[in-house]
Order: C-alpha cells, then sequence, then structure tokens
C-alpha cells in the first residue's frame, strides 16, 4: 500500500543496526506501540542489529565504553537500588564476568521495574505483524545463513528497504 | 457526581511498562464488537497521554481518563 491511497494505515520503517540489550529496546518497543496503534511496521535488521533476528536472543550489554548508562542494583531497599555506581572503565576492563554481571543487573532491574524481555517484545512484534527484514549483506559478511535467524523473518537489501520507507511516515535509525 | 460508565470488559495492566498498557489494550480491544467499552487499569505513569494518543491514533474513542486508588483508569469505547 502506498501513499496514494488515503485509506492506507501510517507506516514505521525502522532500522535496527545494534545488537545489545539495551539498544535491542528501542526497535521492538516502537515497533510493537505502533503495530498497536494499527500502523504498518517495518523493521531492517542490519549490521549488529542482524543478531536481533536470532531464535535465542543473547543480547547483553556493555557498560564499557558506556559512560551514561546508569548501574543500579536490582535488590536491597529502595534507597540502595536507586544509587549510581560509578564504574570506571579501567576496573570494567579489568574484571573478569563484568559484561555478564552488568547484562544480568539490567535484566533483573527491567523485570523488578515491569519492562518486558526482548523475547516477549520480538513475539509481540510478531503477532501485531511486524515485517522484519533482515541484511542479506550482513549475513555475507559475518558469514551467517537463513536458518541462522528466526523463520518469520525475511532477508532483503538496501532496496528492499528503501522502498518500503520511502512510503512510510515515519522512518527512524536505531 | 459523574455517571457511572460500564465497562464490558476489564483489563489490568498493572505493574506493566511501556510498551504492555497499549500493546494489551489493542490486543483486548480486538475482542469486543463495536460500541463496546474496556475498562483499563494501569500504574504505568507514561499511560495517560499514550492512552490519548492511542485513541486518536486507532479511531477508539477514550470515554473517560481518571485516576482512581492511586492507579490509571481509561474508558475507552470501541468504535
Amino acid at each position: 500500500m502506498s501513499k496514494s491511497d488515503p485509506n492506507a494505515p501510517k507506516r514505521l520503517a525502522l532500522i535496527a543496526s545494534k545488537g545489545t540489550l539495551d539498544w535491542a529496546y528501542p526497535p521492538f518497543i516502537l515497533a510493537s506501540a505502533a503495530g498497536a496503534m494499527g500502523w504498518e511496521v517495518g523493521i531492517f535488521f542490519t549490521f549488529y542489529g542482524l543478531t536481533l533476528l536470532k531464535p535465542d536472543l543473547t543480547a547483553s550489554v556493555s557498560p564499557l565504553g558506556n559512560p551514561a548508562m546508569p548501574m543500579k542494583m536490582p535488590f536491597g531497599p529502595e534507597g540502595f537500588q536507586n544509587i549510581n555506581w560509578a564504574m570506571p572503565n579501567l576496573l570494567m576492563a579489568n574484571v573478569p564476568g563484568f559484561e555478564s554481571l552488568a547484562t544480568t543487573l539490567m535484566k533483573q532491574t527491567f523485570k523488578n521495574k515491569g519492562v518486558a524481555t526482548i523475547p516477549e517484545l520480538r513475539d509481540m512484534c510478531i503477532d501485531l505483524d511486524v515485517r522484519m527484514i533482515g541484511c542479506q549483506m550482513t549475513m555475507d559478511v559475518f558469514g551467517f545463513k537463513r536458518e541462522d535467524f528466526i523463520k518469520e523473518c525475511e532477508i532483503g537489501g538496501a532496496a528492499t528497504f528503501l522502498e518500503y520507507a520511502a512510503d512510510a511516515d515515519v522512518q527512524l535509525f536505531v | 457526581m459523574t455517571d457511572v460508565i460500564k465497562e464490558d470488559q476489564v483489563l489490568d495492566c498493572s505493574g506493566m511498562l511501556c510498551p504492555m498498557p497499549v500493546v494489551k489494550t489493542s490486543k483486548a480491544i480486538k475482542e469486543l464488537q463495536s460500541g463496546q467499552v474496556l475498562k483499563m487499569i494501569s500504574t504505568d505513569p507514561g499511560a495517560p497521554p499514550d492512552m490519548e494518543a492511542w485513541a486518536r491514533q486507532t479511531g477508539n474513542e477514550m470515554l473517560r481518563s481518571m485516576t482512581e486508588n492511586g492507579k490509571f483508569v481509561f474508558f475507552l469505547k470501541k468504535k
């Protein structure tokens, strides 16, 4: 459907270019919210974002080089939970397992606050018929195969996404 | 004294944050007939503006948006 049809629903075209846990949220949240508002939604998963189409989502988060990331503890009294733990890069880079600790803490904090998980949000997007396009070029570069990704996605390139985005009301690069 | 609105269905989204209330509401309203009313309860402080936007975008009518016992309550009429 294109703009020539005045009754066509609004359309959102997203590019998801990052595969970390923190950056996996914006595209899936926006896509599911837009789908819930009756919009057509398409997401182009490219570069590191492509891994968000794997059946097992293993997205993690690194506080290293992420200076604005608040480090919060998901347990203890509220005052303790609200403390922002300043972690110098030098420390984080040298402690084994720090990234998996940070990932666990973020997942637990989000869960406590009532935020859906990335697998839940992706399932909602699938339910809402969000079109998910995996980037062919990224697959070739990183040596992925079609079978490495969920069956609900399609594979395409820049032209596939651009044709879709050309008729979109909102286009965002995440 | 405001009129009492009779709902046909209740959806409790307490404890859920964005975008869950919007997504759950859209799912619940699909189960209703045109003209029926969904009562949605939320604890998400982002829900009042989001539900208004959702109603405008989907064409369903926001009959009332209020707070009750510290929770946000919405009455939405299916178009």
